[in-house]
């Protein structure tokens, strides 16, 4: 675990991405009461990467997604972010305003299920623009025209701007809620579990379209997911959790080709084969 | 105002206070009162009382006028822009026996107007008081359900979803389809519902000589906007704020440029428009002006010709 880690960092070095890690996270644990929601974790972002972040339900994954994107604070430890100027910010020592603000700008969050990241009584078009309201546009025409942009940038047809996420089905709900997250073209998305609950062929759909995007804007993403296919798909990196802690973290294809913790082998083992 | 912090018992209705409400109420409600005018659209929290009228009849408005009004003061209720209806009359009595006040209709008369959903159409002048009854003071109540929400989205400043509503007038109508209650941001800062007023009257509000203030009983909110506060109904740059048009003046008094009330005079289609604002109707009536339902000659026979 020690080596892989290591080689991690030689290669961000030799490939140069970037001296400063854009996200890091310190020792962040978060207690329910007597309970672990997750603890002691650590590690680094870089600007264009792809965590994933697995485990079976229960392994403190989504708190610890949470946890780094500020939606819930942290019992201890640090999470600092690289601004867009430079500056290297800690994240629950902003204030309120600055904190929210690059939660709707600078940073995305696709919720496993879209109804919690869409407003469902109003439109597609309003759902993609209305980060854009919140950062001060005040064009109608304007708006409208990022909005029928962006769905068409995750295949969604330009007629349905108009149409309520309601009469959309999963997978397209799915992508809309990523271009309502893209449209301020954010430098880091976090992403729960973005496939659960959309059948394979919606699900590679999906995961097509995100390596896509991924790729193109250059977004750097935590990814939570328990399905192994889709970390290996996304991620460069990813990190095995067991009962709140990190057991395991490393190169994604080094992780899953040979897992080292016996609790990864299992998770690696019980991959279906079909 | 100004009431006197005791007062004698008077003969016809000793076993109330002046106005009312106890002197330490009319205190409490003064303190939120003047804390909405040092932040102009800003909600104050109440401790609101049980009025003798149900939730929705103006309790919050009343207790306003209970709070501010004083033996010398002259009132006007307006309901609808009328003094002739349940709840206006109701409350003009109110006032008069619990606080035996002067009352009018004239709005040039009256020191304070409590209303419910209209702004005269004679402009307030500089000293007068406009008491608005509000059923739902939040503005961002049917976007954002969570009251702790809605508090932090005013505390931040965060006024995206109101125009997100907008947005969703224009795409499903083509034009901006709210006619009252219509948003508006005051000394761009806070941004409040004016009660719902039709958005003909959101001008009037801007740089009004008036102190206006806001009562909601069944919320328990007070709100104010001090005279000459900007107060700027929101929009889009492509599509910006408009108020209502009428294609035909007072059918009795003939004015243009006034809120008119459609009144439906028969079953095979027959229908008048008149001034909502009666007191503003009947002055112009005193002064010699007809419309065409009064027998103006020269509106009548355009009226044929067409």
């Amino acid at each position: 675990m020690q080596s892989a880690q290591e080689q991690d960092s030689a290669r961000m070095q030799t490939s140069g991405v970037a001296e400063h890690p854009l996200l890091a996270v310190e020792g962040i644990t978060r207690v329910y009461g007597e309970r672990i929601g997750c603890a002691d974790v650590s590690f680094e972002l870089f600007a264009g990467e792809v965590l994933a972040i697995v485990g079976e339900s229960g392994s403190g994954k989504t708190t610890l997604l949470n946890c780094i994107s500020s939606r819930l604070s942290p019992t201890c430890g640090r999470v600092s972010y690289r601004m867009r100027d430079g500056q290297t910010a800690d994240i629950y020592k902003m204030a309120e305003a600055e904190r929210r603000h690059l939660m709707r700008t600078d940073w995305g969050f696709v919720h496993q299920n879209p109804i919690d990241g869409l407003r469902m009584t109003v439109s597609a078009g309003a759902n993609v623009g209305e980060r854009l309201m919140a950062i001060g546009d005040r064009h109608y025409g304007n708006i409208r025209n990022s909005a029928i942009e962006w769905l068409e940038r995750v295949e969604i047809a330009a007629d349905r701007v108009d149409d309520q996420p309601r009469a959309f089905s999963g997978g397209m709900r799915q992508r809309l809620q990523i271009a309502r997250n893209l449209v301020t073209e954010p430098r880091l998305v976090f992403m729960d579990e973005p496939t659960g609950g959309l059948d394979v062929s919606v699900q590679a759909r999906l995961l097509d379209l995100l390596r896509g995007l991924v790729s193109d804007l250059g977004l750097a993403v935590v990814v939570v997911t328990h399905d192994l296919a889709v970390a290996r798909l996304l991620s460069d990196r990813m990190i095995v959790m067991k009962d709140g802690r990190v057991i395991e973290a490393g190169l994604t294809d080094r992780v899953l080709d040979d897992p080292r913790a016996p609790y990864t082998q299992l998770l690696v083992s019980s991959i279906l084969q079909v | 105002m100004n009431a006197p912090l005791t007062q004698e018992p008077t003969e016809t209705l000793a076993r109330y206070n002046f106005a009312y409400l106890d002197e330490q109420t009319k205190r409490m409600i003064r303190r939120a009162i003047l804390k909405g005018i040092a932040i102009p659209g800003y909600q104050v929290p109440f401790a609101s009382r049980e009025m003798p009228m149900p939730y929705g009849w103006g309790t919050g408005g009343v207790q306003v006028t209970a709070s501010i009004i004083g033996p010398d003061d002259v009132l006007k209720v307006i309901d609808q822009g009328a003094d002739d209806t349940t709840n206006a009359v109701s409350i003009r009595a109110f006032f008069a026996k619990t606080a035996s006040v002067e009352t009018t209709t004239v709005t040039t008369d009256a020191s304070i107007i409590q209303t419910r959903h209209r702004i005269p159409e004679t402009p307030l002048q500089e000293g007068q008081i406009l008491v608005y009854q509000v059923p739902i003071p939040e503005p961002l109540r049917f976007l954002e359900p969570r009251e702790t929400e809605t508090r932090k989205m005013h505390a931040l400043e965060e006024y995206g979803l109101m125009h997100v509503k907008l947005y969703e007038d224009i795409a499903r109508n083509g034009h901006i389809a709210t006619t009252y209650a219509y948003p508006v941001k005051v000394e761009g800062r806070y941004v409040m519902d004016p009660s719902p007023t039709p958005k003909f009257d959101n001008p009037k509000m801007h740089r009004s000589a008036a102190l206006q203030l806001f009562g909601a009983g069944r919320e328990k909110r007070i709100y104010a906007i001090p005279p000459h506060t900007d107060v700027v109904s929101l929009d889009f740059e492509d599509h910006p704020f408009e108020i209502q048009h009428f294609e035909q003046p007072c059918a009795l008094c003939g004015a243009e440029q006034v809120y008119l009330d459609e009144v439906v005079l028969d079953d095979r289609g027959g229908r008048m428009f008149v001034c909502s604002d009666t007191d503003h109707c009947e002055t112009r009536r005193a002064g010699g002006h007809r419309g065409t339902m009064l027998g103006d000659p020269f509106l009548a026979e355009e009226k044929e010709v067409s």
